[in-house]
Parts: C-alpha cells; structure tokens; sequence
C-alpha cells in the first residue's frame, strides 16, 4: 500500500514538473471551436403529435442513431448512437411513452423515455442464427395487463413486455428454418397470425395466443416457384409476393388459417414487363410495384385479383398509408419535375382525390427524394392537414408543411468520407477595413470593456457582452483569407457523393455540390466519391486561377467500375469540368509536379495494371516524360499479403492510342507468408508535410540525423488467427509485427516483432518516426510504440571545421539505391484507452513541437505532446537530458484530463482527425469527423508567436498615454519648481 | 540491461564471395559448413555479423542436434530489364527445425554463376539504359517457389566498382523468405554514371535476417520495488532543496525590497517636515538641491 502512495507521488512529481498541459479556460469554449451534431440518414421515421405539447419525430438513421427531432425547428431533443456493429432494424412508439428500437439483427431490445431519451429497460433477446429482423408493436393487444412487443430475430419470435422488457414468451422456430414475414393481428382478437416463408418457398402460417406463446393453429402451403424476400400486406388477411424471378405477383390469402395463392403475372398488368420491386411496403388494399421505372398503383380485389389503377412514368418516393379522419387511409407521394418536387396526399381507396396537392422548389443539389414519411394534423380550420419529413438523395432531411420547406438538416455531414482543406479568396482592394471594424468609439468602448474584465470589474452584463464581442471579433467568419491563415474551408467529401465547403469560423456551410455523372447514362446514375485531392492550388504564378479540388468517383460500389473526375472550383462550389475517364480507379497518386497553371499531376491506376496521367495536356505529358524515369510507386493487396513495386515502363501505344496511358513492370515483391501473417494496416506520411531540420541536437553536443524520406511505408501484420476481436486468441497464438519499407526499393528498413500482441494496430507516421497502437495480450493492456529513424550515413558531419570548409556530404543527393545506413529506437509505453484514430498536427514551417491527437473510444479527443512518446526517455535522466525536456520514462503514458481539446464535448462515432496548418507558426487546425463534426485550433507550444486574442490593446495604450502625460506633468512641475527656486 | 537477454536477433549471417565456377565444390560439402567463412581462400573481409553474441550459445545447443537438420539448396534467379528469368546462383543452407516446430535457415552459402557472353552483353545494355538488374527467389525455401516469388531490383549502374558487387539482405521467417534488399553495398548517388565494370566477377555479400523481438514494455512497479529507496531518495530530495533552489531570486529582491523600504520609511520619517508635497517633488528637489549650494 505503501509502495503504491509512493509510485503514485513520484508519477505525481514527475508528471507536475514535465507537463504544459494544453486546456482552456470555461469563457474561451467556442472563440475557436464548433461542434456541429448530426444524426445521419434517416432510415425509419416515427410521429410523435398526438398529445399537447412538443411536437416530435423519432427517427433512425443508417449511422446507427436514435433521435428526436424537434418537429417544429428540426432541432434535436436527444440522440444515442449505438456502436457500430448496432445496426437499428426497427424503431417504434409503445405505450405512448416508450421509444423501442430494435438493434444488432433483432437480438438487443431497447426502451427509451420519449420526452428525455433516458433508457428505460434493456432486453438481450437469444438468437441463434442470422436472419432478417421483425419489430412489430401490436396497438391494441393486451395481455394479462401487460402490453407485449413481437419482435422476431435469429430464429425465435419473442414477446417482449412493454413496461419492463421481460420476455413473456419466446418461440423457436430456428429447427425449421423459418423466418418470419409478417405479424398481423385481426382486430378484436387474442390469436396473432405470424407469416413467413420456409426455405422460401412455402408460406407458414402460425395461429399463436398472444398470452402464451401457444400455437393454436398452424397451415403451410408449398409454393413451387419460391418466393423473393419483398412482401406487402394489402389487408388483415392478405398478403402480396413476389416470386423468385420477380415476374409474377403472388397473392396469399390465409383467412382463417386457409392458406391460398392467387397468381398474377406482371405481364398482364403492364406491357413491358421486367424485373419487378415491390415498394412501399405498407399501403393498404394497395400495392406499389416498380416496373422498368414506372410505378404502378395496383389495387388487391376480394379474391386476390390485382388491377392496375394509376401509374406514374417519373421515379417517385411513397409513404406509408396514414390513417385519416372517416376511416380513410391516405399516403403521399413525390415525384420530380425540373427544379420542383410536387408532394401529393391521396386517399388510398379513391386515387382521385388529392388531399394535398403542394409543389416545392428544390435545390439541384440535394438530388432525388429518397423517402418520405407523413404525418396528418388538424388544421385551424378544423379540416386536415399534412406534413411530409422527406430524405433526399444528399441524405438531407427536410421538413415540408404549408408548401414551404419548414427546416433541413444537412445529414449527409454525418458520413464524411475524406477532407481536405483550401484558402479562401484574398481580399479585395475594395472592401476597406473602416467598414469592418466600425467606428473608433465603438472599438474603444470594445476595449474598455476587455479591461474592465481583465480587471475583474465587469458586471455579468459586461461578461456577455464581452463574449459576445469576442465571438464576433475580427471577423472570424468573414469570407476571406487572413493574414494568420485562420480561416479556412474545409472541403468533406460524403458517402452520398456531395461536396460541401466548411468555413472553419464558424462551422457554416459556404458551397456544397452534389457530384453528377457527365454521361448521365443508366449504369452511372450517380457516381459515389471516393477521393478528393488538391488539384490547383495557386501561389506562385497563375493567381487570377481559383483554386480546384479533384473529385474522384466510381460508377457502383465494384472496384472494376469505371472512374468519374470532376474538378470542383472552391470559391465558387461550380463544377468547372467532369469527365467519364473510361477505365477503373484503383488508386490516384498526386505528383510532386505541377504545370505552368500550377495543376498538380496525377497518375491514376487502373485494374489492368495501366496507369493514366492527369491533367491530359501536353504541357504535363512533356512534364512527366522528363521525370519518367523517376516514378516508383507501389500496390499492397492485403488479401493475398502481397505488396509490389512498379516503375514506369512505356507508353501502352501498342495496345490503345491514348498517349497517357502507361504501362508499368514490376520491380519488387514483398510476399508476407499467408499462414502467419496479415496485412491489417499500411501508412504513410502525409506528402506534403514540413520538416524543419533534419538535425537533431542533443545536450551533450550530439547530433542525430532524423532519415527524412517520403518513401516510407509503414506495414502492420499480425498473425491470422489473431486478426479477429481482441481476446479471441491466446498470447502464444498471436503475433504483431510491423515494417518499415522502402517504397522504391521494397528494403525492409526495419522489422520487428511483438510477441502476444495483436491489433487493430492504429498509427501515426511523421517525419521520421511512426507511433502506433495495439493490444498486448499478455499484459492485458493497450500499448503504444514509437520508432525513430535516424540517418548515419550523414553523422559524421558534426565537426564545425567540417561544415565551414564543405567537406560534409550534407548537400549530396540521397538515393534509394544506396544502402541505407539508418538506426532506429523505439519504446513501447502502455496506454489505458482503446483508440479509435490517431493523428499528428502540422504547422506551416514544421518548427512548433508535435503533439499527438488521439480520438479515443469516449469519442474524444486527446492531445498528447510527442515528447511523451520520446524513444529516449530513461528512468533518471541526467541533468543536461532534463533541460534539453526529456520527461523520465514512466511505463504508461498519461491521460490528462485538461489535455482534451474537445473539452466538454463528443464527437460521437468519431472515424478521423485531420490537420491543416494554418499560416501562423505556432497553430494548426484541427478538423474531427464522424457522426458529429468538431474543429479547433489548437498551438502545441502556445502561441508563442502572437499576441492572444484578448490581449488589451487599450490598456496598453492607456498605460502609454498615461506615462507620457505624467512625463509632462512633471516636467511642468520641474520647470515651474527650478524657477521659483532661482527666483528666490 | 536485463531486458537484453530478451532480445534475440535471430539473424544469421554468412558471408561468401566467391567465383562462379567453386560452386559445385561448395554445394556437395555440408561438414565444413560451420567453418566456411574462414576457410575461404576468396573472403577478404571477416564474416558480417549482425547479431549480437548472445545469440551464439542458443544456436550452438540447437547445433548439437543433427537429427533435425536438413540441407537446402534454392536457386537465385536474374533478369536483364524485362528480359525474362533464369538461373544465376544457387544458395545452400541448413534448415534447423527446432523442438517447438519453428524452423530457421542457418549457414548460408551462395555460389554465383558466372556471367555468359549474352549475358555481359545483356547487362551492358542495361548499363547504357540505365535499365534495371532484377533477380528474384523462391519465397518459401522448403518448396519454392513458395507461394510467389519475392524480387527484387537494382539500376545497373549502381553496381559495377571494381568488379560486380552486390549486397544481398534476406528476410526470412522461419522457412519463408518474406523480401530481398538487392543494391551495391555502398551509395549510389543520383545522376548515375556510366561505368563499365573491370571485372565480370561478383563479389557478392549475403545476409540473412529475420524479426528483431520489441523490447518488453517496461513495468516500473517491480524495479521501484527493487530500488525503491535510492529512487525515492533521489526524486524527493531535490523537491526539498528545490524550494529554495527555485525562489531565491524571488526572494533576494524581496528581501531587498522590504529592507530598502524599511530604510526608506526610516528617511521618511527625517524627512517628515519637508516632504509635504509628494514623492515626485520630493525627488526633484533632492536633485537640484546641490545646484542651490
């Protein structure tokens, strides 16, 4: 006991004497941050209006979210993000009071408080197998005082109470193979009709007592053509399939438990008949069905006969049926025309009526209407009303009532796929600094106020004031480049495939765009983006040029499909051009060349093992045939182990005419055996980071040369059966072992090995040392390592004489030919928390120290200076180490509590950290994304090279003035006393 | 460091540089091996060795079980630009299976071929081009050619000196050859020169290796335990001395201060009669007060 008071005070003494601890005091929270929340794509959505009071919808989303949203301003009430692996199935109201959502393949049940999103209960259902998942909230069924919930799942069908999440019942159908289909309950009845398919392909129907679980009746029914899995229930006792070759519609009726089939095909509703969907699942005594583009309306008739009663040619999203007023029961509808999307209500029984008839002018760039859920109110005339909560294609919300757009959320932030930053346009000589910094007395006043709170005087009026004036201060969102480079856009790139520029002032969206197919054939309907990168970033020449990114996108998930790039001006949002490049995107490369426009070249690898330049002019092409010779680059195909290294051989003239096409050979091979190793990661460092010095001064007069090479890659393997979840192995079964690889030459600089270690390996490479994260099974722990590369070809230059007379090699060429002569150290530290990213921040020069950013598994994010990770710690360092800020080696690193920069905040479902350096020195900006999106910026070593923010200005001034008038007061004073003293 | 005794640099390494034509002498000999890289008429430079002495007593107890030690001979492959691949060496070597089933390649030789006429002529055009010099080998060596073949290349031109030399690094793990480094052993700096080799022999130089084990973590609570009274004593002495250390030049102007004011107040109360006026008047009539005289 003692021993550990005392390893805690000497952890203490050392952590206090070592630390600058980055933090920030409660008043600066939000002068240099925002955090936007976000919810996702909203899969299912559910009204929640009955009753007075706040208006709300529960939605679930495809990033895993449960929310709700406030009807009236789109904001949300409260949210929960679920773990990834947590997919929700299903969400519904119960009891009025309860949200239930059904999650992870129908086998986690949960219950939360609809006005707080409090839990309520939490019920882990058994499941046994992996099938599709059912979450059905019976309205009127009641049993023994209880309210169960149905919900099917991994081959059982539970009843589930409302109030406590206790299982009622569970029945086990997974001996059969059943899944169940449909839970259908006739009104004023105890027995429930479960529906589903046997190896589908014959229909099963159970009469089950919703008290017991006791099957009462049950009938099947052989159906030779098998089914496909789509269904829609027309009424109580009927249902509509499709079958296995989504030619004919199959009617099943099972009226008092009498299976029968009624079949239709689709050849005699419509002429051209194709592969059929059926949409909408849930209109009642009608059914939505998708021919070739048209949607038909198809109503069912007593016997299961199917007539055709309206279609429309243009796509269109349905919802729901909605019950009305008068036992009517009413959907809506939205199809596209031009710019305006028309939201049509009908009744279901009677096409012809149109409830609500509205048209809405739509942003192009939200794309399509994805979804639509409606919901019905009473007017104040006292007729109904509707409201429609749309998805669109960008995964925006929106909110549509009164034929206005009432909010939108712009969902689609919450999938950001890749980010990458650009300047905003110089200021113009017009716009005078008068008009921004208003009057003189207005920025006195301002200053006034600063010193009467830095004097502690200020009234709490005074505090929010000053507050206020701070969040306004220097135009922070203005939208133009400033001298220290804090403003900025990010450009994020979404999985939807939109584009959208973040101001990093304020976190508001100034563009977005959403990527379009050039050919706008029916295979490309819309390309999803992959990749962005700088294209054109004009500094030196071109300056009248606006700045471009290179979207790069794929026609369709297979990596085979052919590429779409599209160059996108960042002033504007404008496309300037897109084109369909024809051949497959395996992997783009920027190259450190740019034309006399200052367009970067890009070489873009395709499947066939051809690589293309970009841009096609001949400027670049003379470009790139002088360096041709020159370019290396390199493939990892992490299935087969396999990482190969190619050079350019020729132009594939001999097998096309395009004379930018290449084709390559190969130059090296790195085959990692299959049967103990596993590529699970691969790094390198980000191409256009800063280094300052190479050298590396120690106290006692050394030097070390940090080997700086752009050409590093960083692999991760661990042993294959160790590659699963942490824990699955024991420590005898797993290894880790990571690599340093010289990409031009494929040397295996450095290797070495972790026995008992396993991933996920998450790393951080920058100038010449990588830091990575991983499990240590046998010591039950995470850990962290780091690896310093040194260069010792170069360090014998340390004689001054040496220098001053040029005889050092410092100047000379470095070639990957030459055998290296590196060392490296390393040291491993424990670490407490599980990672979800890492990553590093980068300024302008590279000269502020390095702190590492660690998005932990709270959804947070940790700076941890890079001193801690020092591979030269040692336990007593001597007096000289301690000066030059080697901290002593502890055996874990430390977690502190203030050194989170997200401070209060989470950025929930966090996926990745980037860093941008912004043109001041000593700070760098900082853009988190995952559900949510967080920036800051953030100084390493303080800002070391300006004023702060609210660095008073009028006191300094006033100080001046003040000295200056005493200075004359008694100088006077001296004048008039000399002369009086002569006089006398 | 007791954390030395850990490592285990399993790398071996064997060094030959030989002539083309001795190879076949060397492959059917398997009892000198253990000795060869003395006895070597050819090596001028002593046998490379990466690893550390520790490592020999583990090798050795392994040595003295013959039983599981089998003879392996793989074969160097070369290729001028994109030529394509044939026999240009052949490496022998001991596989030792170890008790726990682990397997490691020990006493490597390597016997180079001799360079045919085509063959010079080949490799002058890739000096010329300053194309590359490629050479491949089997990737697992018990039944190459593996599961791939593992290459490797080198510009031409950065290997001729005197002669041929080539460097030749191995990764192995157990019987898999993970990659090859090929190049010159010394620098190739950049705009290459064309430089006809003087002689077309190879002075070749091999090394194997295989993972280096990471270091343990350090866990500090055992050794504290060990030295826990030296430790203390050192870390919570200077935070004794250190307070004084630390403030002393707060507290020397301090004390300056407070006694200047002492002697201060002490004048103050001389000078009582005629400071009526302030301190600033006071200070000026003190200066021109010998101007009066």
């Amino acid at each position: 006991m003692a021993m550990a008071i005392r390893v805690c005070l000497l952890l203490l003494v050392f952590l206090s004497s070592a630390i600058v601890s980055f933090s920030l005091y409660e008043d600066q929270v939000g002068l240099m941050d925002w955090h936007q929340r976000y919810i996702g794509k909203v899969k299912h959505a559910v009204f929640h209006t009955q009753k007075t009071g706040r208006k709300r919808v529960i939605v679930s989303t495809e990033e895993n979210v449960v929310a709700s949203l406030d009807l009236r301003h789109g904001e949300i009430f409260w949210r929960h993000v679920l773990g990834t692996k947590d997919a929700i199935d299903g969400v519904d109201i119960a009891l009025g009071k309860y949200v239930i959502t059904l999650s992870s393949q129908g086998s986690m049940l949960r219950a939360w408080n609809l006005p707080d999103g409090q839990m309520v209960w939490e019920t882990s259902l058994h499941s046994a197998q992996s099938s599709k998942s059912l979450l059905s909230v019976p309205i009127n069924l009641k049993a023994d005082k209880d309210y169960p919930i149905l919900v099917f799942g991994g081959g059982y069908l539970h009843a589930v109470s409302a109030i406590d999440g206790e299982v009622l019942w569970k029945k086990d159908f997974t001996a059969e193979g059943f899944e169940v289909q449909r839970v259908l309950q006739p009104p004023e009845s105890s027995v429930i009709y479960v529906l589903g398919f046997l190896h589908s392909s014959e229909a099963v129907v159970y009469q089950i007592d919703s008290k017991t679980g006791e099957v009462v009746a049950q009938k099947s029914m052989v159906f030779p053509g098998g089914f496909s899995g789509e269904i829609s229930s027309v009424s109580s006792d009927k249902v509509v399939v499709l079958d296995s070759t989504r030619s004919i519609l199959v009617t099943i009726g099972f009226l008092d438990g009498d299976i029968s089939f009624h079949k239709t095909p689709i050849s005699d509703l419509v002429e051209d008949s194709g592969n059929a969907e059926i949409l909408s699942p849930l209109l009642s005594d009608m059914l939505a069905v998708k021919v070739s583009k048209r949607t038909m309306f198809v109503r069912v008739g007593g016997e299961g006969k199917l007539e055709v009663v309206d279609s429309l040619s243009d796509e269109t999203a349905m919802s729901d049926s909605l019950p009305v007023a008068d036992d009517q029961v009413a959907f809506a509808s939205v199809h596209h025309e031009g710019s305006k999307i028309h939201l049509m209500v009908k009744l279901v029984d009677d096409l012809d009526t149109v409830l609500l008839r509205e048209s809405i002018q739509m942003d192009q760039h939200r794309g399509r209407v994805h979804k639509v859920f409606i919901n019905n109110y009473i007017k104040t005339d006292r007729s109904n009303g509707f409201r429609a909560l749309i998805v669109m294609e960008d995964h925006s919300l929106l909110l549509l009532q009164q034929g206005a757009i009432v909010w939108s959320r712009e969902e689609g932030l919450a999938s950001v796929t890749d980010v990458t930053t650009a300047e905003l346009p110089v200021e113009k000589d017009g716009v005078s600094v008068a008009k921004v910094e208003h009057t003189l007395v207005d920025w006195l006043k301002g200053h006034v106020l600063k010193l009467k709170g830095s004097l502690l005087l200020a009234s709490p009026e005074d505090v929010a004031a000053i507050q206020e004036m701070r969040m306004q201060s220097s135009g922070r969102s203005k939208l133009t480049r400033d001298h220290n480079g804090f403003r900025k856009l990010f450009i994020a790139l979404t999985r939807a495939g939109k584009l959208f520029a973040l101001h990093t002032g304020d976190g508001r969206i100034v563009w977005s765009m959403l990527l379009n197919s050039p050919s706008k054939s029916e295979a490309c309907e819309r390309p999803s983006g992959i990749s962005l990168y700088q294209w054109q970033v004009p500094h030196h020449h071109a300056m009248d040029e606006n700045p471009s990114v290179l979207v790069v996108g794929r026609c369709g998930s297979d990596s085979s499909a052919p590429g779409v790039l599209s160059l996108v001006d960042v002033y504007t949002g404008k496309e300037i051009s897109s084109s369909d490049i024809g051949h497959s995107v395996v992997q783009v490369m920027p190259l450190p060349f740019t034309d006399s426009t200052e367009q970067r070249l890009h070489l873009i690898a395709d499947t066939e093992g051809h690589v293309h330049l970009y841009p096609k002019t001949s400027e670049a092409l003379s470009i790139f045939q002088r360096e041709f010779q020159n370019v290396y680059w390199y493939t990892v195909e992490g299935d087969d182990g396999i990482i190969r290294g190619h050079a350019m051989k020729s132009s594939c003239a001999g097998e096309t005419a395009d004379e930018y096409c290449f084709t390559t050979r190969e130059l090296w091979t790195v085959v990692f055996p299959s049967e103990s190793e596993k590529i699970i990661s691969t790094l390198t460092r980000k191409p256009n980071e800063v280094v300052h010095t190479q050298a590396k001064v120690s106290t006692d007069q050394d030097v070390l040369y940090k080997y700086v090479s752009r050409n590093l890659l960083f692999v991760a393997t661990v042993s294959p059966k160790g590659a699963g979840e942490i824990g699955s192995v024991t420590p005898e079964e797993s290894a880790l072992v990571v690599y340093l690889i010289d990409t031009i030459t494929g040397r295996i600089l450095h290797r070495l090995s972790h026995q008992g270690c396993q991933g996920p390996v998450h790393a951080v490479f920058s100038e010449n040392w990588v830091v990575y994260h991983y499990f240590n099974l046998r010591a039950h722990k995470y850990e962290v390592t780091v690896v310093e590369i040194y260069d010792q070809s170069r360090a014998e230059n340390k004689n001054v004489w040496k220098l001053v007379l040029g005889k050092h090699n410092l100047t000379a060429p470095i070639s990957s030919y030459s055998r290296p002569e590196m060392f490296t150290k390393s040291q491993s530290y424990f670490f407490a928390q599980s990672v979800k990213t890492i990553a590093v921040t980068s300024t302008a020069k590279g000269i502020t120290s390095k702190q590492l950013l660690i998005g932990t598994i709270g959804d947070q994010i940790l700076a941890l200076d890079k001193r801690f990770v020092d591979p030269r710690r040692t336990l007593n360092p001597s007096q000289a180490e301690k000066e030059e800020g080697i901290i002593p080696l502890t055996d874990s690193l430390p977690i502190i509590p203030q050194s989170y920069i997200t401070h209060s905040l989470k950025v929930e479902g966090l996926r990745g950290i980037v860093t941008a350096p912004a043109k001041l020195e000593s700070t760098t900006h900082v853009f988190a994304y995952g559900v949510d999106l967080f920036y800051t910026r953030l100084a390493p070593s303080k800002t070391y090279d300006s004023l702060t923010d609210d660095f008073s200005y009028a006191l300094l001034l006033i100080t001046i003035v003040a000295l200056v008038a005493a200075i004359y007061i008694t100088w006077v004073i001296s004048e008039k006393r000399e002369l009086s003293e002569k006089w006398r | 460091m007791p954390n030395l005794t850990l490592v285990l640099f399993l790398s071996t390494l064997l060094f030959s540089s030989s002539f083309a034509f001795q190879s076949d002498e060397l492959l059917l000999d398997d009892e000198e091996f253990g000795l060869e890289g003395g006895s070597h008429p050819r090596s001028p430079e002593p046998v490379i060795t990466d690893s550390p002495p520790k490592q020999t007593p583990s090798i050795r107890r392994r040595y003295s079980d013959p039983d599981l030690d089998s003879k392996i001979q793989f074969t160097l492959e070369h290729a001028f630009g994109d030529s394509d691949f044939s026999s240009a060496g052949t490496f022998s070597a001991r596989l030792k299976t170890w008790s726990h089933g682990g397997q490691t390649l020990t006493k490597l030789r390597f016997s180079r071929n001799e360079f045919s006429d085509e063959e010079k002529d080949a490799f002058q055009n890739l000096l010329k081009g300053d194309d590359f010099y490629r050479i491949r080998l089997p990737s697992n060596v018990v039944t190459p050619p593996g599961r791939e073949y593992v290459i490797a290349s080198v510009r031409a031109r950065c290997l001729p000196r005197d002669g041929l030399d080539e460097h030749i690094v191995i990764h192995m793990d157990g019987a898999n050859i993970l990659a090859v480094s090929y190049g010159s052993p010394g620098a190739c700096p950049y705009p290459r020169q064309l430089k006809l080799p003087g002689k077309w022999t190879f002075n070749s130089h091999t090394i194997l290796k295989s993972s280096e084990q990471a270091p343990r973590t350090p866990i500090f609570t055992e050794e504290i335990l060990g030295s826990s009274e030296n430790m203390e004593g050192e870390a919570e002495a200077p935070v004794e001395r250190s307070f004084w250390a630390k403030y002393w030049m707060y507290l020397i102007p301090l004390g300056l201060i407070v006694m200047n004011a002492v002697t201060q107040a002490s004048n103050m109360a001389d000078e009582q009669p005629a400071g009526s006026q302030g301190q600033a008047p006071a200070a000026i009539q003190r200066g021109s007060a010998p101007r009066r005289r």
